[in-house]
């Protein structure tokens, strides 16, 4: 699992030899795995592959995502979510009633939402807000980060985010296209919220890192929200 | 006679490089943090900045390609960035360069995936001393890589001069200027880095067809050297960084 992982640029080879497949960010030309992209080489098995360290995002279907609204259309609402095509999100994903001579009054441009991607075609991608935590953010702070830097920002089965989330008291939505929501019972406890997960995302490469946001939080935390901090971890 | 023709009156190059030799070189990516991916990449006192937006929604709609996405390169020279000051905004030249270096780039380019993008390219010559065009190409190449723009390989290009009957490497703008005996062509040239492709080749000036067979095979050479700095820079950024 944790075999080193090299980084690779286009043209580079990767792997020689039948007994590869090419998967994501690669393509194969006689006997190579040849790398189409910029990012981390791995080879798992017989596969083959490039994680992305940049670029932008590309939508997957089920994907959590936070968008902003740029248009009403007369059923639904477009969204941009930071990737080559902007979303649909129809009222009839809206998990209640909604007069469509009113739109607005739901979302307006200009709102911020969290939505979940209920299907992606070549050059149309469509939301929904049917689940749980969905829908229309009020308040708190937004901050935009490297899509690619997501899965480190949630840590292991959400490890790393639910730690912050405890330490500073607040509540975060990690949208997969990079856009975070941040919404903490003051100011204070928002902006630490979002300066650990900068520092997350800046030292993103590092081994142990959950290690590394604890002592980060712990240190940087006011007084009072120390003893906090303390309590919320006998409770686990 | 024909010992004569052989002779050269440039025999030894104003800043004493070898024929051979490109000026010292310097590679960097992700100098301009707004950008999605950049580079800088300078030969001497040639430095040529890249900055890469995309793909993204590409307007006026009747640009776009259902097929794929398409590339748009500018190139610009700022206006202090030669001696006598320049008009600043774009030129026949500058309209000229932007094209060639589109056309240079989008080969490596594989946007399939993306239909009706657009992927923006901005070139800027913050200091210029001849062989603009090919520093901006390499800056640009390593620019779209650090984007994370899908692309086949990596592109290299150098020039290469005829001064009088000499071939250099890399042409200065003292060397560009010279009159004597055949004065001096400059051809820019480009190669793809692993199936070692051309994908430009300028010239403007006379060269004898054994002589632009050799020069082609100089500027392979030299455009090997200068991948290895570009492979260098990308990836030595990771590990400081990101």
């Amino acid at each position: 699992m944790s075999e080193e992982r090299k980084i690779v640029i286009p043209g580079e080879i990767l792997a020689s030899g039948d007994e590869f497949l090419p998967g994501d960010g690669t393509r194969k030309e006689a006997k190579d795995i040849i790398a189409s992209r910029y990012g981390l080489a791995e080879i798992s098995g017989r596969l083959a592959k490039i994680i992305p360290l940049s670029g932008g995002y590309i939508p997957r279907y089920g994907n959590t995502i936070i968008g902003l609204v740029t248009d009403i259309t007369f059923n639904g609402w477009l969204v941009d979510i930071n990737s080559p095509y902007s979303a649909f999100l129809s009222v009839m994903e809206v998990p209640r009633f909604i007069n469509k001579n009113e739109l607005a009054e739901f979302l307006d441009i200009g709102d911020i939402v969290a939505c979940r991607i209920s299907n992606v075609k070549r050059k149309s991608i469509d939301l929904s807000l049917k689940a749980r935590g969905l829908g229309k953010l009020e308040g708190g702070i937004t901050l935009h980060i490297n899509s690619n830097k997501v899965p480190r920002v949630i840590g292991k089965e959400g490890s790393m985010i639910r730690q912050i989330k405890e330490a500073t008291n607040s509540e975060v939505i990690v949208g997969q296209n990079g856009l975070i929501w941040i919404k903490g019972d003051k100011i204070e406890n928002e902006l630490k919220a979002k300066e650990a997960i900068l520092f997350v995302v800046s030292k993103s490469y590092v081994e142990g890192l959950t290690e590394k946001v604890k002592e980060f939080l712990e240190k940087n935390m006011p007084k009072e929200t120390k003893v906090k901090i303390s309590t919320g971890e006998k409770e686990i | 006679m024909t010992a004569k023709k052989e002779e050269s009156s440039y025999v030894k190059r104003s800043d004493g490089r070898k024929f051979d030799e490109t000026r010292e070189m310097r590679a960097e990516v992700g100098v301009i943090k707004n950008a999605d991916g950049s580079a800088l990449f300078a030969f001497g006192d040639t430095v040529a900045v890249a900055a890469v937006y995309g793909p993204k929604h590409l307007h006026p709609q009747h640009l776009q390609n259902p097929q794929k996405g398409i590339l748009r390169c500018v190139y610009d020279m700022l206006s202090f960035s030669v001696p006598e000051r320049k008009k600043p905004g774009p030129s026949r030249r500058s309209q000229e360069i932007s094209k060639v270096t589109e056309w240079a780039l989008s080969s490596t380019l594989d946007l399939q995936d993306f239909p009706n993008t657009v992927v923006d390219i901005f070139i800027t010559i913050i200091s210029a001393n001849a062989s603009t065009r090919v520093a901006g190409i390499n800056a640009a190449s390593m620019a779209l890589a650090h984007a994370g723009v899908p692309m086949k390989e990596m592109v290299s290009a150098v020039s290469i001069g005829k001064i009088d009957k000499t071939l250099v490497v890399d042409v200065s703008k003292e060397e560009e200027d010279y009159e004597e005996g055949e004065s001096a062509t400059d051809i820019p040239m480009a190669f793809l880095s692993k199936s070692g492709k051309m994908s430009l080749l300028q010239l403007d000036g006379e060269i004898r067809p054994e002589e632009l067979k050799r020069a082609l095979k100089m500027g392979k050479e030299a455009c090997k050297k200068i991948y290895e700095l570009q492979e260098k820079a990308l990836k030595e950024k990771k590990t400081e960084e990101e």
